[in-house]
């Protein structure tokens, strides 16, 4: 029997003796990415528009009012709608979860050390903001239509009606954001979580059930929704800019 | 058969030690059986709460290689036994000796949760989508491991301000319990601290019940918490209206129609 | 000089399951000082393991159930010797005090029209057993928890009794240890209701923690008390065989009320050969028709799995021993292929969870294997059918501890219904008691300190025998001579064990401190346990005769003169146990005529409550 003292109970690494750190690390790879990502296309100001495909950074959410007509803006149109999106996503259950983890430490994962003393939770500014999910919620779901409107947009080319890989991207995406936003913990809350007695509110238990089916599932649509972003972007921007072209499929 | 090394904490709340314990083990042994086996045969003081062996009473919880778990429902086919296997006490909680620890403060931050309050004169009929939810709940078996593993708890020791995954469960249970008249979103708010939870998740990812402790419980009052305390338009109506502290606020609206 | 703290109470409740928790309920609402003892954390208590669900004749799936059919039931499966008192007072109290559980905070699983739902359950002839999916005991044990706590309890958690203090022939209280510590402590107490559960550790193969090591039997039967029916020992039919380290925990019943079937290695449901005359009738005689019960038609008979824990049990050993077993010596429970996996899941999750993470097999896919494990002692201490007192005054004594209800064999969902009813009645009649006692309680300081000393006599006994290695004894060699069939030989080959043992248990040695020492703890079990198993193979030794949970090899029949005793276990001055054999009380002829109903019907209109 041998003995390996260590120092005291409160020892400060752990004992997990798997790779806890990828999950930590994959999230400050692709929001860090993600993020920059973002903020260059936003100055960048060109290459979002594709024949009848627009990219979802330039996705005006007002009636009629198309990015184009914004060039007299000083800052880009993109900033009108970014703000929305990055409102929703940073106040989402789910992301925060996953930048507490990976960009604060606290903790960066389960059982594992933290690196700082201090902590408040989200009893403070700024975190205490997060309890406002839901108006970023009732601001998303508009946003979302208009990427709806977009993506319908998306099948119609100056020769008629068609199909091209681009309409199927931008349908694909527009669905994955749709998951995403209707899958929010805000709105399964609104919709029926808020009650106690179920049996009394049949339409909203319903809709609660529902919601709650593809809410288990919120931070894999939260990824993939913002993934297909990024890919629907980088296709209308490559096809723009004549790297690659479009093929109309019907 | 095959022989494995156990690196288990022995000490008491000055500290303590990791000593190596090397017995052979069998098909199908979880670490329970490895921890009893060491002390009928090598350390018969070696200390440990357990009671059913079987994954319902929640006494065994320890941490073996890192992670918190409960020994009984750890099969050591699931462990690299090649490398000795380190087994530890719940680090939340003061040990009282070896793998067993002091997990009385639970009890104790219960109390500020307010108990089941019926409605006056109900009928009692509840139907199973009334109950699903909080029957979800009340399958906790107070293992505590979500206790250890909350780092408000862990790391910053917030016992005084925070209740915790398990208690927040249990409101839960009681707040959504169909005929349930009180009211727990200020002492959610206020003692029992939710605001300290950021929903990292690793209650629910330790939880041998598997109940969804954030996405079911904690979330949901903190939307309920929403309701009553930041949302400014509710508020603003709520002061506009006069209405008193309603425990389901945007529902109140609806709750006379039907 | 060893120091100890003092407690006072008037009623000192020890053990914290459904029975203990029940009963500090009632005596708090009596308005006594009221004090709980457990052996482990509050809401630890073995009822937490209780599955299938609590029986109670509230007629809400179907109303033509009442008292009278479960009162009935209970007779019938307890093989007539239950008390019939006890049984009448059960049945008739059951749904009150369901329905109190409920009031309480329980969230029972729900009918369609929102009342609680009822399951079908062995030897229950209509579906009565009130549950939430396959873990009532827990929202059992976690209500009684929380109202407890509402009404102030005072928990005294992780301390052990090491023996009642008694004066004048009465109990005044007990001496124990607190665990985490090894602190001893003296409870003063003008009434001591035991709800310390049951002994199936005295066994190798059982369902039961490690708490139940008996030690309420012991320690009642030290002090006076008389034991009853302690040969009949439920083996329930179902349990883990393999892999070895969970051999033993439980399968619930629930498996086969929601459709489970039992198959031998030839595939055959074997259970169709195995209805004993008794109740040959009532149970379905093709799979034809035990399906169409299954499918909810109510002019079909139930499935013969659905039989009494005894007789299913027995039938399971039967098959193993003529050689059709599983790999692993049991059968085969199997209802993946009578139920659709969600369905499984959904009603037996925590049997999902337990077969998939312990036994890596998903029971929706294949068949489990399973065989009879000790789960229940239907004996007890011998106690008053209305008040739960027993012989010694000041002394009561309530749930699996206490004996008479069941007769030779329980019926599944009796016990969790038995807790409540029965810890209601002794936590209330001991209030009562101590209600009535005046002056101030004295206990002897010797006799304390002698026990002190006794207790701590292993720790400065270094040329000691290991307690583990006494316990794996103990438990290897009463499965073998004492099991689930016995006989005469191998019962008194095991008496002389046993003797041997006795001596050996005060010759252990335990090292390190005080402070949770489970090696210590064993020490002292073993002192108690030694003692019930005296006791059980006394009485398994004079019944000679097979009924219940008492089968015998030599005596594999009924015999009708053993069917009006009950055995009575008593010690005498000197300290040795005998047994004693009383007839049974006499039944009322109008509660007979309900007993000996062949006609279900009958029971619904035709006798008045």
């Amino acid at each position: 029997m041998s003995t390996k003292p260590v120092t005291g109970i409160e020892s400060r690494k752990t004992d997990r003796q798997d790779a806890w750190w990828i999950e930590p690390l994959f999230t400050v790879l692709s929001l860090g990415l993600f993020g920059l990502y973002a903020f260059w296309v936003a100055l960048n100001r060109q290459h979002y528009e594709y024949g009848p495909y627009l990219s979802p950074f330039y996705s005006i959410p007002l009636p009629g009012v198309h990015a184009k007509d914004l060039d007299w803006l000083a800052i880009s149109p993109a900033f009108l709608v970014l703000w929305i999106p990055l409102g929703f996503r940073a106040t989402c259950y789910y992301y925060r979860k996953a930048y507490y983890r990976a960009f604060f430490w606290d903790p960066p994962a389960c059982a594992v050390p933290e690196l700082r003393k201090a902590y408040k939770g989200e009893r403070a500014f700024p975190f205490v903001l997060n309890n406002l999910h839901r108006y970023f919620w009732y601001l998303s779901v508009p946003v979302v239509a208009f990427l709806w409107y977009d993506a319908i947009k998306a099948f119609f080319f100056e020769d008629g009606f068609g199909i091209g890989v681009g309409s199927l991207i931008m349908l694909g995406n527009v669905i994955l954001l749709s998951y995403y936003t209707f899958s929010c913990h805000a709105w399964r809350h609104l919709a029926g979580g808020c009650l106690n007695c179920m049996s009394k509110h049949k339409t909203r238990y319903t809709l609660w059930q529902r919601i709650s089916r593809i809410n288990e599932s919120h931070g894999f649509w939260g990824v993939v929704s913002m993934l297909s972003v990024w890919f629907t972007d980088v296709y209308i921007r490559l096809c723009s800019m004549g790297t690659i072209t479009d093929i109309r499929l019907f | 058969m095959s022989t494995v090394t156990f690196r288990v904490f022995r000490g008491d709340r000055n500290g303590g030690e990791l000593k190596d314990y090397t017995i052979e083990v069998q098909e199908g042994m979880v670490v329970l059986d490895a921890i009893h086996q060491i002390q009928a045969e090598q350390a018969p003081d070696l200390a440990c709460r357990w009671n059913c062996k079987a994954g319902k009473c929640g006494s065994c919880g320890a941490e073996v290689n890192g992670k918190p778990t409960l020994m009984c429902m750890t099969r050591l086919d699931t462990l690299d036994t090649s490398k000795p296997v380190t087994v530890r006490p719940m680090k939340t909680f003061p040990v009282i000796r070896d793998l067993a620890t002091d997990v009385k403060w639970n009890y104790e931050a219960n109390k500020k949760i307010k108990p089941f309050t019926p409605a006056p004169n109900t009928d009692w009929i509840m139907f199973q989508e009334d109950v699903d939810r909080v029957q979800e709940f009340r399958k906790c078996i107070e293992c505590f491991l979500c206790q250890n593993v909350c780092h408000v708890l862990r790391e910053h020791d917030e016992k005084t301000g925070f209740i915790g995954p398990r208690l927040l469960v249990r409101t839960a249970s009681l707040e959504m319990h169909p005929l349930d008249v009180e009211n727990r979103l200020d002492m959610l708010k206020n003692e029992g601290g939710i605001g300290y939870c950021n929903i990292t998740k690793c209650c629910t990812e330790v939880c041998p019940e598997h109940i969804h402790i954030t996405d079911n419980a904690i979330i949901p009052l903190k939307e309920r918490v929403v309701d009553e305390y930041y949302d400014p338009i509710l508020g603003f109506f709520r002061r506009l209206f006069g209405s008193k502290k309603q425990t389901q606020a945007p529902s109140s609206g609806q709750a006379a129609d039907d | 000089m060893e120091s100890y703290t003092i407690h006072d109470y008037d009623v000192l409740v020890i053990g914290a399951g459904g029975a203990g928790l029940r009963a500090a309920i009632a005596a708090i609402e009596q308005g006594a000082r009221v004090g709980v003892v457990t052996k482990s954390l509050l809401g630890k208590a073995h009822t937490v393991m209780a599955e299938g669900g609590m029986a109670a004749a509230m007629g809400n799936v179907r109303p033509e159930d009442n008292w009278k059919v479960h009162f009935r039931d209970t007779l019938k499966g307890g093989g007539m010797l239950n008390n019939w008192k006890m049984v009448m007072n059960y049945t008739k109290e059951a749904p009150d005090r369901v329905r109190e559980l409920e009031r309480w905070g329980a969230v029972f699983d729900r009918t369609p029209d929102g009342r609680i739902n009822q399951r079908n359950f062995g030897g229950h002839s209509y579906p009565r057993l009130a549950h939430v999916g396959d873990r009532t005991g827990l929202e059992l044990i976690r209500t009684l928890q929380d109202h407890a706590v509402k009404m102030g309890i005072h928990a005294h958690m992780e301390t052990t009794i090491y023996r009642l203090l008694t004066d004048a022939g009465r109990v005044v209280g007990a001496l124990g240890f607190n665990r985490q510590t090894g602190e001893f402590l003296v409870f003063r107490a003008k009434a001591v209701v035991l709800a310390t559960g049951g002994l199936g550790r005295i066994y190798q193969i059982t369902s039961n923690s490690w708490e139940c090591t008996g030690d309420g039997f012991s320690l009642a039967s030290m002090v006076g008390a008389d034991l009853i029916d302690m040969e009949f020992i439920q083996f329930h039919p179902t349990g883990m065989v393999w892999p070895p380290s969970v051999m033993g925990i439980l399968v619930t019943e629930g498996v086969r009320g929601e459709g489970g079937v039992l198959k031998n290695s030839e595939g055959k449901r074997f259970m169709f050969d195995n209805v004993p005359e008794r109740y040959k009738g009532e149970f379905a005689e093709t799979e034809e028709e035990a399906e169409r019960w299954l499918q909810g038609d109510r002019n079909a008979r139930r499935p013969p799995e659905l039989l009494t824990r005894d007789v299913v049990a027995r039938a399971i050993r039967k098959e193993v021993n003529e050689g059709r077993g599983s790999p692993h010596g049991g059968v085969y429970l199997d209802i993946a292929s009578r139920r659709p996996a969600d369905y499984i899941k959904k009603k037996l999750p925590s049997m999902y969870h337990q077969f998939m993470k312990l036994g890596n097999l998903d029971i929706t896919k294949e068949p489990m294997e399973v065989g009879p494990t000790c789960h229940y002692v239907m004996g007890g201490v011998r106690v008053d059918p209305d008040t739960q007192a027993t012989n010694v005054p000041g002394l009561y004594a309530a749930g699996e501890v206490a004996g008479g209800l069941h007769g030779a064999n329980r019926l599944g969902g009796n016990s969790l219904s038995d807790l409540v009813v029965f810890g209601r009645r002794a936590g209330m009649a001991a209030a009562e008691y101590a209600a009535k006692q005046s002056g101030s309680y004295q206990v002897d300081e010797a006799q304390v300190r002698a026990y002190i000393a006794e207790a701590l006599q292993p720790f400065n006994n270094p040329q000691g025998e290991n307690p583990f290695a006494l316990m794996k004894e103990l438990r290897a060699t009463m499965q073998k001579n004492a099991g689930i069939m016995r006989e005469e030989g191998e019962l008194k080959a095991q008496l002389e064990i046993l003797a041997n043992l006795k001596k050996r248990a005060w010759n252990t040695s335990v090292s390190g401190s005080r402070a949770y020492n489970p090696g210590w703890h064993t020490a002292l079990d073993i002192r108690l346990m030694v003692e019930i198993s005296e006791a059980v193979v006394l009485a398994a030794l004079a019944r000679k005769e097979s009924r219940g949970g008492h089968a015998r090899l030599d005596y594999p029949d009924p015999d009708p003169t053993f069917a009006k005793i009950n055995h009575i276990i008593r010690r005498s001055s000197d300290g040795t146990l005998t047994v004693v054999a009383e007839p049974l009380p006499e039944m009322p002829e109008e509660l007979r005529k309900i007993a000996e109903a062949k006609d279900l019907k009958e029971l619904s209109d035709k006798v008045g409550a």
